[in-house]
């Protein structure tokens, strides 16, 4: 949050119009999220020349009241208005926060021309009980009547409410800060605020001690004033801090947070005479323990900054201060603090202690030694001023910090090649004069010293380029394109494989799906069929999301329940994606899930169901797809959570390679068919596409039914009927199985259709009988099997 | 003759069938019909009238044929109109519904970049989602202690050295790292990313990335502004303004967000926007110097760019959409309806 008013102490800004400014430096870098403008129009001072109780009601009043120009009676309920008081009045056509708007009107009878308002009421102060009860707000006996009521309490001023990036959040989010930004977009200069005073002889290092025990503090400054009077606080340190929505405490508190607003650098004051005439930082010991400002006692740990007087500690460095030494209205004489420690610990330990404080914000961003010096100053200087202190002179240091400027050498043409725009040398002197960069210009090179206030600045080329480019404006950029070679891009690697698989089961009429990687240990439990140990993440924000899933089987179940419950009856589904396990191998699986039919047409008795050959279907085709024919098959296998009956292993030239197979009943009741299958498995080799001429020559059909046990399959008859059937047999199809009454039990009835042709002749009925018979006949022989219609 | 052809013409007439015309056709030309007969006369007629009355009776055989077969053709024309006729059906009844294969939302929004992209030299390239920290912030200019650090809230998996990688910029850093300072680079890498956040209408532990980078001798922050142009119109329409704003990001120097104008409300303000008209769609910038050396490219002679939309937020405000849930429950009602080309 940037006062505006404020901002104006250190460039003059009267002239521009805060809105317009706001899009100004927005553009420029700094996100202004909000303008707020808390000025009210018809809100002024006015004065109660009469008071009489209302003749028609026990609690409201009818006033007199002067508002300047004229008098107007106004009917008002607050139980503490009364005759002489200064009060704000909302005349006829102001409009306070909600739309209320005030009109002339009767209450109860009585004409009422305006409203004597609380500060609650103008959106100014919460509306609490307290608030409510205090009634409306009486102004001080010499506020002129008349005035605008707002700007009177210096409550008009625009605010803007910032959304910094980080790496500007330690130089944009105090007010000399925010005023170098506004300079350098308007081409204006800065004046710092007054920090001289007049020292006494009597010298600090009479007085304190100072020893640093831990790398994490490089630099401390310490300074001592006497003779403080703790009172109320000037009005503008009040007005400021309470837009700043900070509370006035009292004039020394305040003057700590009032700089700290200034040069975004956090003072600690120590009472002095609870402190002693030592003060030790080091690194706290663990189980150390400190009671802070607000009064809870910390246990601090070995990675914590302490403060302490020799012993025990005083303050948690950079986080918040000790009750033991706090300022108190019977404070004398203080010790200023402004130091730097080290950025991550603090935030580690603000974070630790979940105790985030003004303080530990600002030291968490990172401080520039620069203004370190300045705010202690500053600070003194203040207290000198409205505290009624003396300033004891020296200060006590402790002196680790890097003071070398950082340089960067450049040629203009390296920011123009960075930007792709045309500036000359001077074009980039007139830009880094109005950033107020120091540079020297030496034949067409620039050395530029980066001011210490720009901590994010690093000394090169692009960081340079970017402050060059802000002002110039990027909108000011001409479009172009890179000069590369004309190429078409390619999907690399498994990305080529996703996506030709899922543009294949896109086109089979199944549809995508995304799901979570992260699992519940009982989604993780199933499907386990690949005895993958699944990888837990120790710190989880839930137990619904702490496994890393190795199948993706449940997630589409849990897609397919989502769907079902909202009856969408054929659930067609599919997903790629990255798997892993424990030692964080990583697979990508493509996993379908099929439920309902394939093809309906109801009134016309069409149906295809979905099933254990559909499915099947789907993966063939997938993988002939690939290009793999003839290199995969189906071993029937029982595997976990798949029904045991209807499942099978999917090999791939004799390796396994995924499942297919329906989920067991035990998991859904529903008959849920699913696929999953290694993509890393596919991403094999397959030779290219060869032209096949078809045969010109007829083919010659036969059909054959043998009854064998049961437990033949399919698979063992066709590999007996392919190689007996040898070059001549071009295609062999299951057009008939029978297990019905007519069977003997235990017995089924497979009947083929078989297809004979040869590439170079027409095939005599004699030769395709001679390879017919020996078929059948093989088959007899090794599989046991009868012809049936024998 | 002229008689027996008369005769024929009228008979033919009252045919109905094809019946009727096999016996029609018996009748006259058949071994004993009245044409065939007319063969017997030749014998009691001399050489010379001989030829004359043979050449009469091919004639007349040929005239009797094409009555015969033009009636044929006709009968066969009506009774084939018949049939069908009779088949003719209700072409107006459900047909066989084919199965829709739909893709995902954030998917189809991620292959539409893909296209763009490719179109103009980009590889697509995807790397491990399991990253070590090295690659997914150290080498990107993100210290161990970095603030930068704390925006993305990570799921670690071991120490402070593995991780669920929480943007796609490690596949950058890998894919620069192959090129080994010496190749030029166009790739973008979408990809599953996450952070510790909860799931709600504006945020998802689990979300999509699409992070590109350019590599090459001489590249600048307009040539940025122009790849932009190309792919915000190619997304949102080719009227579709523009705008660059300095940002800021740990791996890129200078860095930018990519906004557009707002294409809901053409930049009137709208809830979309939030009444701004433009809309923040991608982070972008020239790539540090940092992370050029770190990965063994010399900036002084290499320069490049990286962006990274959000997949999620391009979709959500392509499609108006205002829950990002919507992409993670698969609603088969809801996505449907984009198994389909985009409107030109």
């Amino acid at each position: 949050m940037i006062d505006l008013e404020w901002v104006s102490d250190y460039i003059d800004i009267k002239d521009q119009d805060l809105k317009e400014l706001a899009v100004k430096i927005t553009k420029a870098g700094i996100n202004i999220e909000k303008v707020i403008s808390n000025h009210i129009d018809n809100l002024v001072v006015g004065e109660v020349l009469e008071c009489v109780d209302h003749p028609d009601s026990d609690h409201l009043h009818v006033c007199q009241v002067n508002v300047g120009d004229k008098v107007l009676q106004i009917v008002c309920g607050a139980p503490n208005v009364k005759k002489g008081l200064k009060v704000i009045v909302a005349l006829p056509g102001a409009i306070l926060p909600g739309d209320f708007e005030i009109k002339k009107s009767k209450i109860r009878g009585v004409e009422s021309n305006g409203m004597i308002c609380a500060l609650f009421e103008l959106g100014l102060e919460e509306k609490t009980d307290e608030n409510y009860n205090r009634g409306i707000e009486e102004l001080s006996k010499d506020a002129p009547v008349g005035i605008d009521a707002l700007n009177y309490l210096g409550l008009d001023d625009t605010l803007y409410e910032l959304d910094i990036h980080k790496h500007r959040n330690n130089d944009c989010y105090y007010h000399i800060g925010f005023a170098y930004e506004i300079a350098c977009i308007l081409n204006r200069k800065v004046n710092l605020p007054d920090d001289k005073t007049s020292p006494i002889k009597d010298d600090v290092k009479n007085h304190v001690n100072l020893e640093v025990k831990t790398k994490k503090c490089p630099y401390y400054l310490a300074k001592m004033v006497t003779g403080v009077k703790i009172g109320e606080s000037p009005e503008f340190i009040k007005r400021r801090l309470n837009a700043y929505g900070m509370r006035s405490i009292n004039n020394v508190v305040d003057i700590s947070n009032y700089v700290m607003l200034e040069y975004g650098q956090p003072l600690h004051f120590f009472d002095k005479d609870s402190l002693g005439d030592k003060v030790l930082v080091r690194d706290a010991k663990d189980g150390e323990k400190i009671v802070t400002l607000d009064g809870e006692e910390r246990v601090l740990k070995s990675s914590d900054i302490v403060i302490t007087d020799g012993s025990k500690p005083v303050a948690i460095a950079g986080v918040m201060g000790g009750e033991n030494t706090e300022v108190t209205d019977n404070t004398h004489d203080i010790l200023i603090e402004s130091a730097i420690f080290d950025s991550v610990s603090i935030r580690y330990t603000a974070s630790n202690l979940d105790l985030r404080s003004e303080a530990s914000i600002r030291y968490g961003k990172g401080l520039n030694f620069e203004y370190t010096e300045k705010a202690i100053e500053r600070a003194c200087h203040l207290l000198e001023k409205y505290a009624g202190a003396k300033v004891l002179s020296g200060t006590i240091k402790h002196d680790k910090v890097d003071k070398k400027p950082k340089t960067v050498k450049f040629k203009t043409s390296e920011i123009n090649d960075m930007l792709g725009i045309v500036l000359t040398d001077d074009d980039v002197k007139t830009e880094l004069d109005r950033l107020d960069f120091p540079f020297e210009y030496k034949s067409g090179k620039f050395t530029l010293t980066i001011p210490f206030r720009r901590l994010d600045i690093d000394p090169n080329v692009n960081d340079i380029a970017e402050e060059v480019g802000r002002l110039y404006g990027y909108n000011n950029l001409v479009s172009t394109l890179p000069n590369c070679p004309t190429r078409r891009g390619r999907y690399i690697g498994d990305v080529k494989y996703r996506k030709l698989i899922s543009k294949r089961l896109r086109s089979l009429g199944i549809n995508e799906c995304k799901t979570y990687t992260l699992v519940s240990p009982s989604m993780a439990s199933l499907f386990k069929y690949e005895n993958k140990e699944n990888l837990v993440l120790p710190n989880p924000m839930s137990v619904d999301k702490s496994v890393v899933r190795t199948t993706l089987i449940p997630s589409l179940i849990n897609v397919y329940n989502y769907n079902k419950s909202r009856g969408v009856d054929d659930v067609l589904i599919y997903e790629i994606s990255k798997t892993y396990d424990k030692d964080y191998n990583e697979e990508s699986k493509v996993t379908g899930l099929l439920k309902g039919n394939y093809l309906l047409n109801e009134w016309h008795g069409v149906k295809v169901p979905v099933d254990f050959y559909l499915v099947k279907g789907i993966v063939e085709n997938i993988l002939d797809y690939l290009g793999f024919k003839n290199r995969y098959s189906f071993v029937k296998d029982e595997i976990s959570d798949m029904h045991p009956g209807v499942s099978a292993r999917v090999m791939l030239d004799r390796k396994p390679i995924g499942i297919v197979g329906r989920v067991h009943p035990s998991i859904s009741k529903d008959d849920i068919f699913v696929f999953e299958l290694s993509l890393n498995a596919l991403m094999n080799k397959v030779k290219p596409i060869k032209f096949k001429a078809a045969s010109k020559y007829p083919k010659i059909s036969k059909d054959v039914a043998f009854i064998v046990k049961n437990t033949v399959t399919s698979d063992e008859i066709l590999k007996v009927i392919k190689k007996a059937g040898g070059r001549l047999l071009t295609d062999v199809n299951v057009f008939d199985v029978y297990t019905g009454d007519k069977m003997m039990f235990g017995y089924k009835s497979i009947a083929y259709n078989l297809t004979f042709s040869s590439e170079d002749r027409t095939l005599g009925e004699d030769e395709v009988m001679k390879v017919f018979e020996t078929i059948i006949s093989r088959c007899e022989k090794e599989l046991d099997a009868k012809l049936r219609d024998k | 003759m002229d008689e027996i052809i008369n005769r024929l013409k009228k008979d033919i007439e009252n045919v109905k069938n094809s019946q009727d015309m096999s016996e029609i056709k018996a009748r006259y030309l058949g071994k004993k019909g009245s044409i065939s007969e007319l063969n017997s006369k030749m014998r009691e007629l001399s050489n010379e009238k001989k030829k004359e009355f043979g050449m009469a009776l091919n004639k007349i055989k040929a005239d009797a044929n094409e009555i015969i077969e033009t009636k044929r053709k006709e009968i066969e024309k009506r009774i084939l109109e018949e049939k069908l006729k009779n088949e003719s059906i209700d072409i107006s009844l459900p047909s066989t519904s084919i199965p829709y294969g739909a893709p995902n939302i954030v998917e189809k929004m991620v292959e539409e970049v893909e296209d763009v992209f490719m179109s103009m030299g980009y590889d697509v390239v995807d790397g491990p989602e399991i990253e070590e920290d090295k690659f997914n912030f150290e080498l990107l200019n993100i210290p161990k202690g970095h603030p930068a650090r704390d925006a993305q809230d990570t799921f670690y998996i071991e120490g402070e050295d593995i991780l669920l990688r929480s943007q796609t910029s490690p596949v950058q850093i890998r894919t620069m790292m192959k090129g080994k300072g010496e190749e030029a680079i166009r790739m973008i890498c979408p990809g599953k990313t996450y952070r510790r956040d909860d799931d709600d209408a504006t945020h998802s532990h689990q979300f999509m990335q699409i992070e590109g980078l350019l590599v090459d001798k001489k590249v600048s922050l307009s040539d940025l502004k122009g790849t932009f142009d190309v792919i915000a119109k190619a997304l949102f329409g080719e009227d579709t303004e523009t705008r660059f704003r300095p940002s800021y990001y740990q791996f890129t120097e200078p860095s930018v967000e990519m906004d557009i104008r707002c294409h809901h409300c053409k930049g009137e303000g709208c809830n979309i926007c939030k009444n701004t008209g433009w809309i923040t769609i991608a982070g972008a910038g020239m790539v540090h110097p940092n992370v050029l050396k770190n990965c063994d490219y010399d900036p002084k002679k290499w320069q490049g760019f990286a962006f990274g939309f959000g997949a999620e937020r391009l979709a959500m405000v392509k499609y108006n959409i205002d829950d990002l849930r919507v992409f993670y429950t698969n609603d088969l009602r809801e996505s449907v309806n984009f198994d389909r080309k985009e409107a030109e």
